[in-house]
């Protein structure tokens, strides 16, 4: 009992991480229909422009909660902006084009910033600063970090602010008229590609954040260290149902479960392939996801 | 209860969406032969008695049979097979294909080679692929658009595509075919071209059509027998003079009641 | 074309193939070819393979796949798997040894064979999945079941599980790379213009209208992944019995997978002779990169990065849309057989 309780909190933290990105993926896709390939990289980048800012603010040496959340802001606000301008200058441009020639763009788009990632930070992997000190705190035979806590509790808060953000303010209905027709939203005098620009600002600060998140956890960073979690997490937006946030929530935490789940199993090598068949599982039966809604063509 | 003389009957085809109930236990027979009119009020349900028919959707209750068979659960592309053809409301043209190609693709159910045929490029390979280009020509010489064969189907003209559209169900080899609001959009002399094309498909090609159509003047001219639908159910049938006279017909349309 | 002519126009496609394979392995008088620039050559002609039999899906069905590289992986590891473990055997049923060229290429056949029938299989497995889903979810179900493949790799010792396919016997040499590579371009151009071709193009353009016309969209959609795999996984048999080019998961990922939809997209989607040339560009394209990686580890792929952007922002219709390249189109003479939906603008979806 206490081993499955502790799989479980381990599994949500990871699973509130798959979560945060995959936030990110849902958003986007619900209002352009665009698998961002890219977005997995922006969390990278999340990660990326927090080490700097630690460093620049020399956390390690003196690691502090208040830090912490300087360096989370920061590099929120440095993601929003990249986010803006890959919207700006890359898929803009390719919006009225086919769906295909988007998604070749966002493919584009992420090569460019992991290999670019290289050529700048260099290909071996930076150790993030440790900004808070690792604490374990132990319930009954549970045991849960400091760093799991926060990012459970950051992703729980996250996913409430965004409900917020989509279904009680202005911008948010708009976000949802431009989701539901983006032409239409356009014609009833919604400035859309405000509304697209601020969906991935909002999003790819969410990927920074889970980038932050991950490397208190984990400090090992890397360039490429978004291709595999950004894949993972937008199986996730798409096992929760693509377009829902709380399916991204729920997509999420269930990968993250099983993952852990599988790892403490003889089949931990396996474990890549867990949410990848989890995810061909669910959509055969649910093709539109736990959460989603199925949509059908009027003839 | 079946009778052979009809091409198609419905017994009591119920389909509903969710809490609502497009189509409620309809009824209806199609006699060989016949030109069948099919009306009623925008959202009365006929588009998807149509979709029913060709099994674009599942019947939620009751029975479809089509010449001595029946047919409802049965795929679209099967029913198709059977000798159901239809034109879509919203016009469906395949977008990369010229106007010839349009029609030549609807007669790739009739045809007999295999894969392997095409891979090889055998003589029957050829040989069919020369029967199928003769046959599409010679339909679209009927449908006055051969000039326009090379043509990409989305470029032509609304009429044209519409034409198109009825041309390539055509190609299928039709026993029953299911005609959408063909003169949607069209003008009067448009529309009174296509009637009298109609009628002469009707009769060249021994077809049955079964044709919903919001232009009175067209269904009125053309049918022998209206069945008239509102709010799913059928609430009229008979010839068009029945059907001008009928009181529950004019309170549909006109509303009230 | 009459039988005759056909059999002639083989027997001398095999002659020369056959003249250049002994020129590539043996030279030609004083000459002989740079083993560099036959290395880039033969993995011109194995991404040509893949390329083209993707663009069945891709291109020509409309089905959006991005899990080319599992079909590989299936074919790959399923053939270098049947001559190491068996080749021998299979050699010596006609009185030969792998380092014979009888024996070899007997070896070849049969493993080709074999690998792609494997891959046919998951195509079989990717494609009854795509009853149901559409677009981006067909999408990433074949990202899924390509992902899976890999990680299964990983944990089958046999095959040298992360360490790659090490053992694998190099029979693989020109004549048989370039042999595969036209035959998949003549089933995949015989296929596109002929009835078939409609069909794929009807269901690329509107599912239910296809349907409506009593084309079985589920039976074309499954067949057109079933060849398309099979094609796949005799490229994936190739390389990983050429020399020196043992298959490894770590490449047979899926951005392996993306390198060769960037090919048909840069050809132009749907185009056979566009994924030709499309394959042929992003296979020396790197490689003409390759002097900008020594300064900066990465760059190579920063600038293939941003041309991929810049093309898909200024010309997302590929070099040559949908369009044929042929001696017609290059101003001489008749018309040639032309694929269906020439006309087209590149695009998946509407």
């Amino acid at each position: 009992m206490e081993t499955f309780l502790q799989q479980l909190i381990n599994g949500f933290s990871l699973g509130a991480i798959y979560a945060l990105i995959a936030l990110g993926y849902t958003m986007v896709y619900g209002v352009l229909r665009l698998i961002n390939f890219a977005h997995g990289d922006v969390y990278m980048l999340g990660a990326f422009a927090g080490y700097f800012i630690a460093n620049a603010l020399e956390l390690d040496a003196n690691p502090s909660i208040f830090g912490t959340i300087v360096v989370t802001i920061g590099s929120m606000g440095i993601c929003a902006c990249i986010g803006v301008l890959i919207e700006r200058f890359a898929y803009r441009p390719v919006r009225s084009h086919s769906r295909l020639t988007s998604l070749i763009t966002a493919i584009g788009v992420s090569l460019l910033l992991e290999y670019g990632g290289q050529v700048v930070f260099g290909a071996t992997p930076r150790f993030f600063p440790q900004m808070i000190r690792s604490r374990t705190y132990a319930f009954g035979g549970v045991q849960i970090t400091n760093q799991s806590l926060l990012i459970i509790i950051v992703a729980v808060v996250v996913m409430f602010g965004l409900e917020f953000v989509v279904h009680r303010t202005k911008i948010g209905k708009a976000m949802r008229a431009t989701s539901f027709n983006l032409s239409v939203a356009k014609l009833m005098g919604i400035n859309t590609d405000f509304v697209i620009a601020f969906t991935f600002a909002l999003g790819s600060a969410l990927a920074a954040a889970g980038g932050v998140m991950v490397a208190l956890a984990i400090p090992r960073i890397d360039p490429l260290m978004g291709l595999m979690t950004g894949l993972k997490a937008f199986v996730a937006a798409v096992l929760g149902g693509i377009g829902s946030i709380p399916g991204a929530m729920v997509g999420g935490v269930l990968i993250g479960l099983m993952e852990t789940w599988l790892g403490a199993t003889a089949y931990s090598t396996y474990r890549d392939a867990v949410a990848f068949s989890v995810l061909i599982l669910i959509l055969l039966f649910r093709p539109a996801g736990i959460m989603g809604t199925a949509t059908t063509e009027k003839v | 209860m079946i009778d052979a003389s009809s091409l198609l009957q419905t017994r009591s085809v119920t389909k509903s969406f969710g809490g609502i109930t497009a189509v409620k236990t309809f009824t209806m027979d199609v006699a060989r032969g016949a030109l069948y009119g099919l009306i009623g009020p925008n959202g009365a349900g006929k588009t998807t008695v149509f979709n029913l028919l060709t099994g674009v959707y599942d019947t939620t209750a009751g029975e479809i049979h089509f010449d001595g068979a029946r047919i409802d659960g049965k795929k679209p592309y099967a029913i198709t097979r059977l000798g159901i053809a239809r034109t879509f409301q919203n016009i469906r043209l395949f977008p990369d294909l010229t106007v010839l190609e349009n029609v030549m693709a609807a007669r790739h159910l009739r045809s007999r080679q295999t894969l392997a045929d095409a891979v090889l490029g055998t003589t029957r390979h050829h040989r069919e692929e020369q029967e199928s280009r003769e046959r599409a020509m010679s339909l679209l010489k009927l449908f006055d658009l051969d000039q326009l064969a090379d043509e990409r189907s989305t470029s032509l003209p609304y009429g044209s595509q519409r034409r198109l559209e009825i041309a390539r169900a055509l190609a299928t080899d039709p026993k029953l075919l299911l005609l959408d609001e063909p003169a949607a959009g069209m003008n009067s002399q448009e529309s009174f071209d296509l009637m009298h094309l109609i009628r002469r498909l009707r009769d060249e090609f021994a077809l049955t059509i079964l044709l919903v159509e919001h232009n009175m003047k067209v269904v009125m001219g053309i049918c022998e027998t209206i069945q008239v639908m509102d709010y799913g159910e059928a609430i009229a049938i008979g010839t068009p003079r029945e059907i001008q006279k009928n009181r529950k017909v004019i309170e549909a349309y006109l509303g009230g009641g | 074309m009459r039988l005759s002519r056909k059999l002639l126009a083989i027997g001398l496609g095999t002659a020369a193939l056959v003249a250049l394979n002994q020129m590539f392995e043996h030279g030609l008088g004083n000459f002989q070819i740079n083993p560099y620039y036959a290395r880039i050559i033969n993995l011109i002609g194995i991404n040509v393979t893949l390329a083209v039999s993707l663009n069945l899906i891709n291109g020509l069905a409309g089905q959006f796949s991005i899990g080319h590289a599992g079909f590989m992986a299936v074919g790959g590891y399923t053939a270098t798997y049947l001559t190491v473990y068996h080749g021998k055997a299979i050699a010596a049923l006609a009185g030969s040894t792998l380092s014979d060229g009888v024996g070899a290429s007997l070896a070849m056949v049969a493993s080709l064979a074999v690998g792609a029938l494997a891959a046919a299989l998951a195509g079989l497995l990717v494609g009854i999945p795509s009853l149901r889903l559409r677009g981006d979810y067909l999408a990433i179900v074949t990202l899924g079941f390509s992902e899976i493949i890999r990680v299964l790799i990983l944990n089958i010792p046999a095959v040298g599980g992360a360490t790659g396919f090490t053992d694998a016997i190099p029979i693989t040499n020109f004549f048989w790379i370039f042999a595969m590579a036209i035959l998949t371009i003549m089933v995949v151009r015989n296929i596109a213009t002929s009835t078939f071709g409609h069909a794929l193009a009807t269901i690329r353009g509107d599912e239910i209208a296809a349907e409506a016309m009593g084309i079985n969209t589920t039976r074309h959609k499954v067949l057109a992944f079933v060849i398309s795999a099979a094609f796949a996984g005799v490229a994936g048999g190739l390389s990983g019995q050429l020399f020196a080019n043992p298959l490894n998961p770590q490449n047979l990922n899926f951005v392996k997978s993306i390198e060769v939809i960037v090919m048909i997209v840069l050809g132009g989607i749907g185009s056979i002779t566009g994924a030709t040339l499309g394959a042929t560009i992003l296979t020396v394209l790197p490689e003409a990169l390759r002097t900008f990686d020594r300064q900066f580890p990465g760059l190579r792929m920063v600038v293939y990065a941003l041309l991929l952007i810049l093309m898909m922002i200024f010309r997302p219709q590929g070099l040559l849309g949908r369009r044929e390249l042929s001696w017609s189109w290059l101003g001489a003479g008749r018309r040639t057989k032309q694929p269906i939906g020439r006309s087209g603008t590149g695009g998946l979806a509407r």
